[in-house]
């Protein structure tokens, strides 16, 4: 079988599509919380993959100077990384936190049990109203 | 003056640094001194930064000295100047009107707590302004948005007010999928031309010969437009953006919905002009086709969502979404006119939801409730109030003589000149759906007597009443002296469409 060329010299950057796809699946079609975070995470994960990857040069060695090598990869990529990085930890944390205060307020994670004490919730008001 | 020249990194260290002093003195009075002077001293700094730009043009700010390819520049011209000023306005007056509500609306111990992340969010929509990198922009996308995040959360406790915590998780949800794609794009681009300094940036991609022959730069703004599409809660992507303005304390919701949308069309128009600007985009693409048709969805599925809302908060939440869609209409469109309407109607819509979020809140600081029953009898009772409610309305409608008009006459004349006269019919359509909102919420309170068993309210505090009044005499000052804020907005516009050079 003949494997076209753009498959395995793409590999990196085809295993951060699919990532991405599978962490956006998950946000969307969990109702867990914690398990949404976990999709959001996966989801960010993948652009790191794909930033380092885009700082690879084919042949290059790390890049610290040095009169053996001539050729480095990027290291652009990499200190951007480092930064969404934070930004992915303190997105995380944030989004723990308030999953344990939900639970607190709710005493679920479940996205559709908290849609369905809301709606209840609003009909019972309009039924105050009503009376 | 040596702090003269450090003026662009000022504005954003400034309210930066007071954060982490609010979190030290933990007193939550003077932290509220705290915050107020750095809110104030920002919009000194952007005032400052405004004149020297109409004088002298642009302001070039290289980061501890190391020049643009390698260090951040900061980059001032007319349009960034222009919102900075909108940001710190809003700022400085929020953290006047804040003290009531805030004392009200959040539990004692967090006060200080509302004072360090409110100037956290502040400092980050300023940065996103002032910075001509990127990276730098994503960066302060997600301090402006995890601040956010927090900022509408802060009031719940326990089981009270537990809806905001639900509206909080789902805007961090959104907005990090946004800020995502938004840091997608941003690698996209930098594949293809290896800069991430704005300016570097359109000049590689006029040497590639634009997005045309590149897929790599046709995807990178289709994640750009996205994404920010997302943070700017342009219709179909703004289904975070009503329970969170709703649920949010009052302050909150008048600082949100007068700055953070704002922020994110600026940096679409960067991106769209000053970026991709250097060749004919919308030429040679159909990102404008696509952006006008969500526009005009947005004008119209947003007001006509706010007719049918009985929560005040949450009737000009979904009134937002259709005023998103004015302004992208305009950015869509393309020509100086219509981008001039766009810049200014950023402008004034800034200073008519944030006065018009400051009247409910202080609605709510009295009753206790912003539904549209409980609003009965007010004209009476609060009237100063409610006298800012109406006028400020009529400028959202865009009576002749209110602020509201000078955006709306900029966007038909541009929507015109473009050719394009059926838009310009669905522009004043849809502004006459917005007379239905506001007329529900007037007729209730001026000819419905309130109901016998209500407690009687007056007015509140003059803290309260100075800032919303404040805002209210700007929309209509501006409306009458359009000379200022159009001549700014058309320069800036011309300057936009030159390629930002």
């Amino acid at each position: 079988m003949n494997i076209p060329d753009y498959l395995p010299g793409l590999f990196n950057y085809w295993v951060s599509v699919i990532l991405m796809m599978t962490g956006l699946y998950v946000v969307i079609s969990r109702s867990n919380l914690v398990k949404k975070l976990v999709g959001l995470n996966l989801f960010q994960t993948s652009v790191f993959l794909f930033y380092i990857t885009m700082g690879k040069v084919q042949g290059g060695t790390a890049p610290i100077l040095d009169a053996k090598f001539s050729v480095y990869s990027n290291p652009v990529p990499h200190v951007l990384i480092l930064t969404a990085i934070v930004v992915g930890i303190a997105t995380t944390s944030l989004g723990l936190s308030l999953v344990v205060r939900i639970r607190r307020a709710y005493d679920t994670i479940e996205e559709e049990d908290i849609s369905e004490i809301e709606s209840l919730e609003r009909l019972k008001s309009a039924q105050e109203k009503g009376s | 003056m040596i702090a003269a020249n450090h003026y662009p990194i000022l504005q954003v260290i400034v309210p930066l640094m007071a954060a982490p002093l609010c979190v030290i003195v933990r007193n939550n009075i003077i932290v509220r001194y705290v915050a107020t002077l750095a809110s104030w001293i920002a919009l000194f700094i952007a005032t400052q930064l405004m004149m020297r730009v109409m004088d002298d043009g642009p302001i070039r700010y290289v980061l501890g000295g190391w020049a643009a390819p390698l260090g951040i520049e900061y980059r001032i011209d007319l349009l960034n100047a222009f919102l900075l000023i909108i940001i710190t306005i809003i700022g400085a007056l929020v953290s006047i009107y804040g003290r009531f509500p805030v004392e009200k609306e959040i539990p004692e111990s967090r006060v200080y707590l509302y004072y360090t992340v409110y100037l956290l969010a502040l400092s980050g929509l300023l940065g996103m302004t002032v910075t001509g990198d990127m990276f730098n922009q994503f960066v302060y996308l997600e301090v402006a948005a995890l601040s956010s995040y927090t900022l509408i959360a802060i009031g719940s406790s326990y089981r009270i007010n537990r809806k905001a915590l639900v509206a909080s998780f789902r805007y961090l949800v959104l907005g990090t999928i946004g800020g995502t794609f938004f840091v997608i794009g941003i690698g996209l681009i930098y594949m293809a031309t290896g800069a991430l300094n704005l300016l570097d940036m359109a000049a590689r991609i006029q040497e590639l010969g634009g997005v045309a022959d590149s897929r790599t730069l046709q995807v990178a703004l289709a994640f750009l437009i996205v994404g920010l599409g997302l943070k700017m809660a342009l219709f179909p992507l703004h289904l975070w953006q009503p329970e969170a303005y709703t649920q949010s304390p009052s302050s909150v919701s008048v600082f949100l919905a007068a700055t953070a949308t704002k922020v994110a069309v600026y940096l679409m128009m960067r991106v769209l002009f000053t970026v991709f600007g250097s060749v004919d985009l919308f030429a040679t693409t159909m990102f404008d086709e696509a952006l006008l048709i969500l526009a005009v969805m947005a004008m119209f599925v947003g007001s006509l969502s706010a007719i049918w809302q009985v929560n005040l908060k949450r009737l000009l939440a979904y009134s937002s979404i259709a005023q998103i869609g004015y302004i992208i209409l305009g950015v869509s469109i393309g020509n100086k006119m219509a981008l001039a309407g766009s810049i200014v109607h950023m402008f004034n819509h800034a200073l008519i939801k944030g006065a018009l979020f400051m009247a409910v809140g202080a609605v709510f600081y009295r009753v206790g409730s912003s539904t549209l029953d409980d609003m009965r009898g007010l004209g009476k009772q609060m009237p100063l109030t409610m006298a800012a409610f109406t006028t400020a309305g009529l400028s959202l409608i865009g009576v002749p003589l209110t602020a509201g008009f000078i955006s709306k006459w900029y966007l038909v004349t541009g929507v015109l000149q473009s050719g394009h006269w059926l838009v310009a019919i669905l522009i004043l359509f849809s502004s006459l759906l917005a007379i239905f909102y506001i007329w529900k919420i007037i007729e209730v309170a001026y000819f419905q007597s309130a109901p016998a068993d209500a407690q009687p309210v007056s007015d509140p505090p003059l803290s309260m009443l100075l800032p919303m009044w404040g805002l209210t005499l700007l929309a209509v000052y501006f409306g009458i002296d359009a000379e200022t804020t159009g001549l700014i907005s058309q320069m800036a516009a011309e300057y936009l469409l030159g390629g930002g050079q």
